[in-house]
């Protein structure tokens, strides 16, 4: 167990680490594609330190709707409209925005620090236990049923909606 | 000697260690068994091909002659390129298909990790191989891979939806998203009563076995749906530009996903390393569990390898009509049938 420990902090400070380094690449890189391509790997650190925390599920969904999916989207997006390698000179934004960004960063960076430093207390890291995948379905389909349901119908509206603006006819 | 290998418990580092040896020798020679066998064997003696069949005794050192060939090529980059982003996108696609062989069972313990959710696992990462497609077909500053990467792109997502749906019956049937549960699934329960044979899901799941083959020929763009990488009208597509080393990464990668895959559907569909007349709790499973199971997937990748030399290639509007109108509605109709009739029953 106690290996097992020590592994989970050592990866846990190298994905951090990485996961920083690409977040900041990610506002500064001067091409639009690096920059989503440095997203990647801040994504990919997010799912490998659930599965540190023992959530699998959420990890591999996290890989599955925006590796797989959104980051695709982006990617795809991106080379249909401006497929051009090297640097891209008006892709920064002025001063002010940037001071606001920072702003709004660091507040969020308080309010986060606060919840989590609040809301786990004492808790250790290692007292986590396992969330089986069976039973966080068991709770989607009893106990939240309905905000599941009401979640997936706004979702369908939201797909609908989509269909009907992108239609020309 | 089975005794011995269920006995044996290494600490958790050396374990490890261990785990990401095998799956690194592993990947490499799945791909050379199935390029041996299917590429160089049953193609040569299906399309008369010499070369295969005349290179060393009974044309066994063909692998060497090309495996040299791609070692020896000199490792260039166009001009424009975005050396980065180009030399890493291989890697992607590879690490990709690395991690597919994590979840993948070769008996109850010999898995590398055994997840709960082992389908979603391997059906997320599979979608991750796009990434490194797009990347080779941007950073290569050529027309011609662009155009390639934008077809995959479109290809793998349209027909990663099929795959998805068409698994889910399977895991209606089974009760469990757990590869290992679904072989065990398979292996203790009975058609009507009647337990000679197990029962191996492509049975009832006829219509999701050939929804999902068909799918996982779309995700490794192997011909009829190989529109990506058409020779005839963009060259190769995204692998235009790559040469020697960099090019083999592809190839290799290629090839061990296509056995990952077919080892996905020997296990939902086929019984995977479990054999129906002996109990899954067997330690002869340490030893027989990966022969069953390579057996099974050499029988899956001959009918994936006998349509890619057998049919020609789909127009693009043809494929994405194939995937939108065809395979989804079908296996929506395979899952509200599979799901009335566990409930009925």
């Amino acid at each position: 167990m106690l290996a097992l420990l020590v592994a989970q902090n050592i990866a846990f400070y190298i994905i951090a680490a990485l996961m920083v380094v690409g977040a900041i690449r990610v506002v500064t890189t001067k091409n639009v594609m690096h920059a989503a391509l440095w997203l990647v790997l801040v994504l990919s650190g997010a799912a490998a330190q659930y599965i540190l925390l023992a959530a699998e599920f959420v990890a591999i969904t996290q890989v599955l709707v925006y590796l797989g999916a959104i980051i695709v989207l982006f990617l795809f997006g991106i080379m249909l409209t401006r497929a051009k390698t090297g640097n891209d000179d008006d892709l920064d934004n002025k001063k002010s925005a940037k001071f606001i960004g920072a702003g709004i960063g660091v507040l969020l960076l308080g309010l986060m620090s606060f919840s989590l430093i609040d809301g786990f207390k004492d808790t250790e890291f290692g007292d986590l236990t396992v969330q089986r995948t069976a039973e966080v379905s068991d709770s989607i389909f009893s106990t939240y049923l309905l905000p599941f349901e009401v979640l997936s119908v706004l979702l369908l509206a939201a797909l609908i909606g989509a269909i009907v603006i992108a239609r020309r006819d | 000697m089975t005794l011995l290998l269920a006995s044996f418990a290494p600490p958790y580092w050396l374990s490890t260690l261990i785990k990401v040896l095998v799956v690194s020798a592993v990947v490499p020679t799945t791909a050379l068994i199935l390029g041996m066998v299917f590429l160089f064997k049953i193609m040569s003696w299906m399309q008369s091909r010499l070369g295969p069949q005349e290179a060393g005794p009974r044309g066994t050192l063909q692998l060497l002659a090309d495996g040299v060939k791609f070692l020896q090529k000199e490792d260039i980059a166009p001009n424009g390129a975005d050396l980065w982003v180009f030399k890493v996108a291989p890697l992607v696609v590879l690490m990709s298909t690395l991690l597919l062989y994590v979840a993948l069972p070769a008996s109850m313990h010999l898995v590398v990790a055994d997840l709960d959710v082992g389908v979603f696992f391997v059906l997320a990462i599979s979608s991750l191989s796009v990434i490194g497609v797009l990347m080779a077909g941007w950073s290569s500053a050529s027309k011609y891979s662009l155009m390639g990467a934008l077809r995959a792109a479109g290809q793998l997502i349209a027909y990663e939806l099929p795959m998805v749906l068409a698994v889910i019956g399977v895991v209606i049937q089974a009760g469990t998203m757990s590869l290992n549960g679904i072989v065990v699934a398979q292996n203790e329960s009975a058609i009507f009563g009647w337990s000679g044979i197990g029962y191996p899901y492509i049975l009832t799941q006829f219509l999701g076995f050939f929804i999902f083959i068909a799918a996982v020929q779309a995700e490794l763009t192997q011909p009829p749906f190989d529109m990506p990488v058409a020779e005839s009208e963009i060259v190769s597509g995204y692998q235009v530009e790559y040469t020697g080393f960099r090019f083999l990464i592809f190839f290799l990668a290629e090839f061990a996903t296509a056995f990952a895959f077919a080892a996905i559907a020997a296990v939902l569909f086929l019984g995977g390393w479990a054999v129906p007349w002996l109990p899954v709790s067997s330690d002869w499973y340490y030893v027989l569990g990966p022969i069953v199971l390579f057996a099974k997937v050499m029988i899956v990748a001959f009918i994936i390898f006998w349509v890619r030399f057998t049919y020609p290639r789909f127009r693009e509007d043809q494929l994405q009509s194939l995937a939108w109108k065809v395979l989804i509605p079908l296996a929506l109709v395979n899952i509200v049938v599979t799901a009335v009739l566990k409930v009925v029953l």
